[in-house]
């Protein structure tokens, strides 16, 4: 059985340029100990995302549809339930180490709180506890150190500490997101190959959100690909890679540049991604793809089996993009976006909303 | 041989820092941000410059325009030194050195319209264009980077990210200069938006016959854009070269490291099996180690390396290594290990 099932999620925000529909009908499943990639661009959705799995979301914010956690209904849960699985079955570690920590707390103090308000340890058990979790993501004089306040840890020292203490309860499950980002590529490393060490120790699952495909090749076995609030193709991290089937990942692919490679002029996707307060009727990447044809416009393509454990969502047919016969060239695209830059733009609401986890919000809800 | 555009020698800047909760009358400690770095650039060249926060990559490119003050030598190529200069002599040379700067929005004047924006620099270093000279102009610079002139009446909020890069690329672009020093250009940018960014600064380069200092910390990107690349490690060159020698056949240990723990987005790739970590932190630019900077990390290091300081050697590719070349299976091994310890 699936540890975690998402079903049809959909998160909203109501802000005052209209209904920003951040997320819509996400459906996922993670299984113990399993590693899944959810890949996208700023604004694709990939953050609101895991907030609504933790009820995390910002105050305008409403998340629709259905969780389940070993089989409990997670989805806007009471605090009561929320607490109970925060931390204890589910942990996440956020993108910026330095403000995910409290500046005021001293590491041992933030780390022996988790413990005692979940374990109902002594303050003395919950110390000794966090000096041997700290030893575990190789924080050198561990014993030493965690009386230290965060702003006397490096980078990558604060973001091993973000990891210490979200491993305190030993989770069944630990979102990540953009655990990395924030890093220097041999800092990235050290902690990439940190996690997977861990995650083999303790046998946890793992949600890894970011946009950067090669993290994703390097550590996960599975792979969403978002855009537009919506999961475009998802399948095992060798064939997506290999073959990509839809236009999108085809696209991201083709327009990094690569280490390994000698490099050519890099293909890059027209345009800019689309305005989640007004989203295209049909498919949202539609205005940027290639492949487009009739239809593509109006009708929004859902999310289909086309091979063991994979699904894209796209018109065009499989065997075009895989072939790469493109329908529109990339040069008419790109004039054809110029003259309707306007409605490219993103909202600044819409901005302002991700990455702020239940940040206190200037707009009001709406009951 | 041709003459370098601009030829860099024995750039150093340092600040004074007193340390936090020191009395005002103690003696401030010197931090050497660049601590001598040496390289020439040529006409129409890309070099691009690489590593880690804190290396000093983005002191280097504001020392070469002025904005910090720094001693050494920096001959543009009509033989006067720019870190000597005044600011008013350096006037005439700040139209033909500009600077693109990493965050796109913070970099533009909120309250100024994208042609204001794209004029100013026209207004202060052609003071004798007619305004109607300068309108085309900005129109004509904004359709270059792929912006629609019917846009020059708008404010920067209004655009997005990557369209903000490219207000800062026609901002630098409009005095014709010689020379454009971008600091981390592309790194605020998604995936699909730095290709597009990317292609226009290399097509605007050949067009424009400019040379590029590419500062970046995604060597991939670097790789990509870059004639040479310069790899830099706590103010200091570590090595130097043509980027398709110095990414084939890296020969410093620090620059073997940060090729490899680079994410290459390749599910077959051995992660595991090619990268080779660098123990510990980096150490404190106030108090740098004595001899190599590096050699506190390095899985190659010898008694030799605490006491001389390695000189940059070599013709093409250069590298500041007493011990240069291909590391080998039992160091990496070595160094994997002092890792897991």
């Amino acid at each position: 059985m699936a540890l975690l099932e998402i079903d049809n999620l959909s998160v909203r925000f109501a802000t005052n340029d209209g209904e920003v529909q951040a997320v819509n009908q996400v459906n996922l499943s993670v299984d113990p100990g399993e590693t899944l990639g959810i890949v996208g661009e700023s604004g694709s959705g990939k953050s609101q995302l895991s907030f609504a799995l933790m009820g995390l979301l910002a105050k305008n914010g409403r998340a629709s549809g259905s969780v389940r956690f070993d089989g409990q209904e997670i989805l806007n849960a009471p605090p009561r339930v929320l607490n109970r699985i925060r931390a204890e079955k589910i942990a996440m570690i956020f993108q910026d180490p330095m403000t995910s920590l409290n500046p005021y707390m001293r590491v041992s103090d933030q780390m022996a709180e988790v413990l005692t308000l979940h374990k109902g340890m002594s303050k003395r058990q919950a110390v000794a506890e966090a000096v041997q979790m700290l030893d575990a993501v190789k924080i050198p004089d561990a014993r030493g150190r965690v009386r230290l306040y965060p702003h006397e840890f490096s980078g990558g020292m604060r973001q091993r500490v973000m990891i210490a203490m979200a491993l305190l309860c030993r989770p069944q499950l630990l979102i990540a997101d953009e655990p990395t980002t924030a890093l220097d590529v041999t800092v990235q490393a050290q902690i990439m190959t940190l996690l997977a060490d861990l995650q083999r120790e303790f046998g946890m699952a793992m949600i890894l959100i970011t946009h950067d495909l090669g993290v994703v090749a390097g550590s996960c076995e599975r792979v969403a690909v978002m855009y537009g609030g919506r999961i475009r193709e998802t399948g095992p991290v060798g064939p997506l890679f290999a073959e990509p089937a839809h236009p999108y990942t085809q696209g991201l692919l083709h327009a990094i540049p690569r280490i390994d490679q000698q490099g050519e002029e890099l293909a890059a996707i027209p345009g800019s991604p689309p305005n989640m307060t007004h989203p295209p009727a049909g498919c949202a990447f539609a205005p940027r793809c290639p492949y487009r044809r009739g239809g593509c416009d109006d009708q929004r393509p859902p999310l289909e089996g086309f091979a063991p454990d994979r699904a894209r969502a796209c018109f065009a047919p499989l065997a075009d993009v895989l072939a790469g016969r493109e329908t529109v060239r990339v040069a008419d695209l790109d004039a054809a976006l110029g003259d309707q830059q306007d409605d490219q733009l993103m909202p600044e609401a819409a901005v302002a909303g991700a990455g702020m986890a239940a940040a206190p919000s200037k707009v009001d809800t709406h009951d | 041989m041709t003459k370098p555009l601009l030829d860099v020698r024995d750039l150093r800047v340092t600040f004074q820092i007193r340390r936090e909760g020191a009395m005002p009358w103690t003696a401030p400690t010197p931090l050497h941000a660049v601590g001598g770095v040496d390289f020439s650039l040529n006409p129409g060249e890309t070099l691009g410059v690489v590593g880690e926060s804190g290396c000093g990559k983005s002191t280097l490119a504001r020392a070469l325009i002025g904005l910090v003050p720094a001693t050494g030598r920096a001959e543009w190529i009509d033989g006067k030194d720019l870190v000597a200069m005044t600011p008013r002599q350096m006037m005439r040379y700040r139209s033909d050195i500009q600077m693109v700067f990493q965050d796109p929005l913070a970099s533009l004047n909120p309250r100024m319209t994208v042609g204001q924006i794209i004029a100013e620099p026209l207004k202060t270093h052609r003071p004798g264009l007619s305004s109607a000279e300068v309108k085309t102009r900005v129109k004509a610079m904004m359709e270059k980077v792929g912006l629609l002139p019917n846009q020059i009446n708008r404010y920067p909020h209004e655009f997005s990210g990557g369209q903000c890069q490219r207000i800062g690329i026609a901002r630098a672009l409009i005095v014709e200069p010689k020379l454009i020093i971008c600091d981390e250009p592309v790194s605020a940018l998604d995936v699909s938006i730095q290709a597009q960014v990317i292609n226009l600064l290399i097509r605007l380069q050949k067009e424009l016959g400019l040379a590029l200092v590419f500062i970046a910390h995604d060597l991939s990107v670097v790789k990509h854009i870059s004639d040479r690349v310069m790899v830099l490690y706590l103010g200091k060159v570590m090595e130097i070269g043509s980027s398709d020698d110095l990414f084939a056949d890296p020969q410093h240990p620090y620059t073997q490291a940060l090729l490899s723990a680079v994410p290459v987005p390749d599910p077959d790739h051995d992660v595991a099996g090619s990268v080779v970590p660098l123990s510990g932190d980096l150490p404190s630019p106030m108090n740098p180690p004595s001899g190599c900077v590096f050699r506190t990390r390095c899985p190659r290091a010898q008694a030799a390396c605490a006491e001389q300081v390695p000189a940059l050697m070599g013709q093409d590719h250069r590298t500041a290594c007493h011990f240069p070349g291909p590391l080998t299976e039992e160091e990496i091994a070595r160094a994997r290990k002092t890792e897991a310890a």
